[in-house]
């Protein structure tokens, strides 16, 4: 409890750098990552991350020390070599782009992992903290650092605002781009220019192995709870920067646990969250679409039953017991009195000594069902020339979704008829 | 011919290393509806391609209203296939419509209310305007379809080049694109339209280019319609041509000496 507080107080500058520097980092990540996804890319961002490693190696080795600018130089020229060579492989060669990207990343992390043993191995004391850009050392964040990821995410944000519907149009239609001329080679360029340079100051947080989830998973969650490409955008910021402050909150908590896993496991929780309850689009959203459908066509059923057998009977009024609508054999026990007490409910059957009976709404509603089923069956069998017996299980389904225009315009069509195609009656409703 | 919209001279385009049109030679008139027709893989959309400058050719030019492509982009718009897009992209219908006002001058300024009424006006035009706030993933073929067109309207173009545009549409959207090709006759735009169906053709345009890897003939419909020439387009493949394109596929052979 303590530690929270002290946390939330941001008194340690420690604290201040790591927090803020993991939510400037998961905020522009998630904001770049999102044309990758839109762009189905998602995994040359991790190919990126990987491919920069001889890079900063490189830098190192010729520089001789650890400044982060020239590091971060290595890891773009480093980052655009992997991306030309993927380009360079799938366009030139029988191999297709996933296979581009598995052999340039390899190639290009083996080198890199080989470049920096050298390193570590010759003895220069600068290299101490070099590993950082491997597995990222969120927790030991510095003022500098800050200061560098706040301007490049300026610069990011600066080129996304400024180029934003030109960014939509070539993630979503390049072609039609190309054609009224958009400079579309440029913009690419651009946008693999931001990922990289995304990647290159990423990584410095969670590291290489991880540096894929903090690009892609915000946009994948984000995309369950918009439509706009806008919202979607600001969502993925608000998670990438959310998981920065909770992972550098963990780690502080317990000081054994790193801060860039724990990032990434922040950044899971919600968007396995969205996936699965997002409305509308999440999962728990579909499932109760499905029950609901459900419910519906259980309902409809038990209607139709009190039609049909008020029509054998002659006589609508009459009441039904429980044991007579069992023997239909359309239902099981449970269902049915579950379905009889849901239309109880909205007065469709009322019930009276253990007995069921049909409300004149109810019969209504039976009639209509009854009605679209009659007329579909009408219409498989003059339209699409289906014999009689063969449109009965699919006026069984269809019957539960036909709208009234739709019912107007069957109607209309098949010329108001009064028999479905087993001579049955079909019922209209009576002017009242 | 008086005003040449689309010319193209000795055009050899391959694809995959396979030449798929072999010297394709022939002028479009200005202000006419124009069907591309021809069977099933006969090179009608790497036509459209080549013209549009999304693929190169391996011979041969194309001039659009008698100046190259580069210098006349702002007056061509292209309406693509409806599969060659993800139509579970994040956008709305006034979205996309807005694309056709992006310029390469206007790179960085912001759209205006100038471009929301073309836009709209496009919409407008297709029977889409009650539309323009649905997300893309939520409309029929044929909407889809519409949007692309009031896409291309917006841009207010003088050539529209349309890959099938017919395909799997609905009637009213059927009527809609009929009436709009009258409006824009009626306007003096050029429409090349790339087409399905031969039946319908004879109906919807007024030029016919008859495509099947080579140019078998191009020119006003009532010249186009006859059994003979119907028959070389549609009557199976050169089976020597066919032949020379696989050798000169397998043996990765330049179709042109440099």
């Amino acid at each position: 409890m303590n530690d929270t507080i002290r946390f939330l107080s941001f008194t340690d500058p420690n604290v201040r750098y790591v927090v803020l520097g993991t939510m400037i980092l998961g905020a522009t990540a998630a904001m770049v990552g999102c044309f990758s996804f839109l762009r189905k890319r998602a995994l040359v961002g991790d190919a990126i991350a990987h491919s920069i490693l001889p890079g900063v190696c490189l830098s190192f080795m010729i520089s001789g020390e650890k400044d982060p600018l020239w590091l971060i130089l290595g890891a773009i020229f480093s980052g655009w070599l992997s991306l030309l060579m993927i380009d360079g492989i799938s366009r030139t060669t029988k191999l297709k782009s996933d296979a581009a990207i598995g052999i340039v990343l390899s190639v290009f992390f083996g080198f890199g992992i080989l470049l920096l043993t050298t390193i570590q191995h010759s003895g220069n004391a600068a290299q101490a903290g070099l590993d950082k850009f491997l597995f990222g050392k969120a927790a030991s964040l510095t003022k500098d650092d800050i200061m560098i990821f706040s301007g490049i995410g300026v610069f990011l944000i600066l080129i996304i605002l400024l180029l934003y519907k030109e960014f939509k149009l070539i993630s979503f239609n390049p072609e039609y781009a190309k054609v009224i001329g958009l400079p579309v080679k440029f913009l690419e360029f651009l946008l693999a220019t931001i990922t990289i340079l995304s990647v290159a100051v990423g990584i410095q947080a969670v590291g290489v192995v991880l540096m894929a989830a903090l690009l892609i998973t915000p946009a994948s969650g984000a995309r369950f709870w918009s439509d706009r490409l806008g919202i979607m955008i600001i969502i993925a910021c608000v998670f990438g920067a959310a998981s920065g402050f909770l992972g550098s909150y963990v780690s502080y908590i317990a000081p054994a646990m790193p801060t860039g896993p724990w990032v990434v496991m922040a950044l899971s929780v919600l968007t396995i969250g969205s996936i699965w309850f997002a409305p509308k689009r999440g999962v728990f959203s579909k499932w109760r679409t499905f029950w609901k459908n459900k419910d519906q066509i259980l309902t409809e059923n038990i209607l139709k039953l009190f039609y049909h057998l008020g029509e054998a009977d002659g006589n609508f009024e009459t009441a039904r017991s429980f044991q007579s609508l069992m023997e239909s054999d359309r239902f099981r026990a449970y269902d049915l009195g579950k379905g009889l007490r849901k239309l109880k409910k909205r007065n469709l059957i009322r019930k009276k000594d253990a007995q069921w009976f049909i409300t004149a709404s109810g019969l209504k509603e039976a009639s209509r069902i009854i009605r679209l089923h009659r007329l579909w069956e009408l219409y498989l069998n003059q339209r699409l020339k289906l014999e009689p017996d063969h449109v009965h299980n699919d006026a069984e389904a269809i019957e539960h979704i036909i709208t009234p225009e739709i019912e107007a315009q069957l109607a209309s069509e098949l010329d108001s008829p009064t028999e479905d195609p087993h001579a049955s009656k079909i019922p209209y409703p009576t002017q009242s | 011919m008086k005003d040449i919209a689309i010319e193209t001279h000795n055009l050899t385009v391959s694809y995959n290393r396979r030449p798929v049109l072999w010297n394709i030679d022939f002028k479009l008139p200005v202000g006419q509806i124009i069907g591309i027709i021809g069977p099933n893989g006969s090179g009608k959309t790497t036509l459209l391609k080549a013209i549009m400058g999304l693929v190169k050719s391996s011979s041969g030019y194309v001039k659009i209203f008698d100046q190259e492509l580069e210098d006349v982009r702002a007056r061509i718009s292209y309406v693509p296939q409806r599969e060659s897009v993800d139509w579970d992209f994040p956008a709305s219908v006034m979205d996309v419509v807005l694309m056709g006002r992006y310029r390469s001058h206007n790179l960085f300024k912001r759209i205006q209310q100038k471009d929301r009424d073309l836009a709209a006006e496009a919409l407008e035009k297709v029977n889409m305007l009650e539309y323009s706030k649905r997300q893309i993933n939520q409309l029929s073929g044929g909407q889809q379809q519409r949007v692309f067109i009031a896409r291309s309207l917006a841009q207010g173009a003088d050539l529209y080049i349309m890959d099938e545009p017919f395909v799997g549409v609905d009637a009213a959207t059927e009527e809609a694109i009929l009436k709009l090709f009258a409006e824009m006759k009626a306007e003096g735009k050029t429409v090349v339209v790339v087409h399905h169906d031969l039946q319908t053709a004879k109906d919807y345009f007024d030029w016919i280019v008859l495509l099947n890897t080579r140019m078998v003939a191009a020119g006003p419909k009532e010249e186009i319609f006859n059994q003979d020439l119907l028959q070389e387009a549609y009557g199976g493949k050169l089976d020597v041509l066919s032949k020379v394109g696989e050798l000169v596929r397998e043996r990765d052979f330049p179709i042109r000496e440099k």
